[in-house]
C-alpha cells in the first residue's frame, strides 16, 4: 500500500535526534507491549509480514503522530481481534467476556528463551530457478498494490543492477494476507543514487534494495 | 516551543495514558491464558540487559584481529556470527559490509525499523524516526553531516535499505594507532553508531556508550 510507512526520499520530517545514553526502553509499558507481541506470535495466529501490515494500516496522522510501542499496541490489538483471541469488548472492558475458555500460555519462559536466541528464519529450502543474476541489468516494477508490499516507492520504474542473490524467501505480498508464503529469490539490487534522485545526488552513491524476484523485470 | 505547552500538547495528542492502556491489556491476556507473565519478564531482561551493541563490537574487533575471521564474516556472516555465540531473533540472515577508505556503508529501514537485533539490540529511537528514515536513501551525506561525520566527494556513500529480511552491519575501518590493541580493547573502541554506518571509531571516543 502506498502509506506514510514508506517514507523513503520524503522531504520535512525535521532534524533527527539523538539522545546520548539512551535506555532500551524509555517507559516499563513499552518492554511490556514490546514483550506482547513476541509472546502472542507464539499463537501462530499471524506471521511477521502481516505484524507489519497491521502497524502500516495505522491511519497516516496516527502513525506520524504515535510513538514507536504506541504503534505496537495499535498494531497488537488489530492481529489479537482479527486472530479471534480476544474481542474489542475484553479489550476495552480489561477482563475475559463471561464464559471464555482459558488458554495455556502459547509462550512459556523455556519458549521465549528459544524464541529469542533461534529466531525464525524467513528462507526456505526449496528448489526455485532463479531468473536473474549477479551483475544483470534490472528494473523494479511499477506496481502499486493496496495490500502489504516492501517494494518502497521510491524504487518503482527504476533501472538497477543485481548485486547478489541471497536465496529463497517467503513472500511478503501473498504472506501478509495469508495466501501462502510463494517462495522465491531475493536479490540485492544496486540502484545509482542519480537514477533515483536525479543531479543533486552523489555521483558514486547508490542505493542497495533487497527485492523480491516478483519486483523485477529484465532491464 | 515551552516545556508547559510541549506537556500540554502531549496530554492532547495521547487520548489515552499508554502505560494504563498496555497493563490493561497485559492483566486480560494474563486473565485469558494467553501470556505468561515470566515469559514477558525473561523477554524485557534479554532486551534490556543482554542483547546489544556489544555483542556486534566483539564481533568487529575479532574481524580486526583475524584476518581469516574478518574473510568468513564478509562471505558467510551468518556462521561467522555464530562462532561468537550470537544469533536468533532479527538476525538470523545477517550480511556485513565493510568500510574502506573508499566506501562507506550507511544502513537504513526506510519501510519499518529493521536493524540486527542479536548484534545491536533495539534500535535507538532516531533510527526508527520518520527523520532518519525519510532522508537516509535520499541525502545520505546530509544525513551523515548531521551526526558530525563530513565525508570526502570521492569517497562513494552505499546505504542498504533493509526491505527484506536480510540485516545489515556494517565493519567500520580499524582507526590508526591501534596497533597491538587486545581484542577487547578495541571492542570498548567500537560504538553502535559506526556499526549503523552514522559514524567512524575513533580512539578519542574510546568508552562512548553510543
Amino acid at each position: 500500500m502506498n502509506g506514510v510507512h514508506d517514507m523513503g526520499g520524503m522531504h520535512g520530517m525535521g532534524p533527527i535526534v539523538e539522545e546520548d545514553n539512551e535506555p532500551v526502553f524509555h517507559h516499563e509499558w513499552e518492554g511490556r507491549i514490546f514483550a506482547m507481541n513476541l509472546a502472542m506470535g507464539a499463537w501462530r495466529k499471524w506471521n511477521l509480514d502481516a505484524s507489519r501490515h497491521s502497524r502500516e494500516l495505522i491511519p497516516p496522522a496516527e502513525y506520524l503522530r504515535m510513538s514507536y510501542y504506541e504503534k505496537w499496541v495499535a498494531g497488537l490489538v488489530e492481529l489479537m481481534v482479527q486472530g479471534a483471541l480476544t474481542t474489542r469488548a475484553e479489550i476495552e472492558s480489561g477482563v475475559p467476556s463471561a464464559g471464555s475458555m482459558k488458554a495455556v500460555p502459547a509462550m512459556t519462559v523455556d519458549k521465549a528463551v528459544a524464541r529469542v536466541t533461534k529466531g525464525g528464519p524467513a528462507n526456505r529450502n526449496v528448489d526455485v530457478a532463479a531468473r536473474f543474476q549477479a551483475g544483470q541489468r534490472v528494473r523494479a516494477r511499477n506496481i502499486n498494490p493496496v495490500g502489504h508490499t516492501r517494494l518502497p516507492r521510491y524504487a518503482r520504474g527504476k533501472p538497477g543492477t543485481i548485486d547478489r542473490d541471497h536465496g529463497v524467501f517467503v513472500f511478503p505480498d501473498t504472506n501478509a494476507h495469508f495466501l501462502g508464503e510463494k517462495p522465491q529469490h531475493v536479490y540485492s539490487v544496486c540502484f545509482a543514487a542519480r537514477e533515483l534522485w536525479g543531479g543533486q545526488a552523489g555521483e558514486k552513491d547508490s542505493v542497495y534494495v533487497d527485492m523480491w524476484e516478483d519486483y523485477l523485470e529484465p532491464a | 516551543m515551552t516545556q508547559a505547552h510541549q506537556h500540554e500538547h502531549d496530554h492532547q495528542a495521547v487520548p489515552s495514558d499508554p502505560a494504563l492502556r498496555v497493563k490493561a491489556l497485559e492483566s486480560l491476556l494474563v486473565e485469558k491464558g494467553l501470556v505468561d507473565r515470566a515469559a514477558l519478564d525473561t523477554l524485557v531482561d534479554a532486551y534490556e540487559h543482554k542483547i546489544g551493541p556489544r555483542n556486534g563490537a566483539r564481533v568487529v574487533a575479532r574481524a580486526w584481529s583475524d584476518p581469516a575471521y574478518k574473510q568468513r564474516l564478509l562471505s558467510d556472516a551468518d556462521i561467522a556470527i555464530a562462532e561468537m555465540g550470537y544469533g536468533g531473533m532479527q538476525g538470523e540472515h545477517m550480511v556485513v559490509v565493510e568500510n574502506s577508505a573508499k566506501v562507506h556503508n550507511l544502513v537504513v529501514c526506510t519501510l519499518c525499523s529493521c536493524y540486527p537485533w542479536p548484534v545491536l539490540g533495539l534500535p535507538p529511537v532516531w533510527y526508527k524516526s520518520a527523520p532518519y528514515r525519510s532522508r537516509a536513501v535520499i541525502d545520505p551525506r546530509g544525513v551523515l553531516r548531521e551526526f558530525g561525520l563530513e565525508l570526502p566527494e570521492e569517497v562513494e556513500v552505499r546505504v542498504w535499505d533493509s526491505t527484506a529480511e536480510l540485516r545489515y552491519l556494517v565493519l567500520p575501518e580499524r582507526p590508526t594507532g591501534t596497533d597491538g590493541m587486545s581484542e577487547e580493547a578495541l571492542a570498548a573502541l567500537v560504538s553502535r553508531d559506526a556499526m549503523v554506518g552514522v559514524a567512524k571509531v575513533s580512539v578519542s571516543k574510546a568508552g562512548s556508550a553510543a
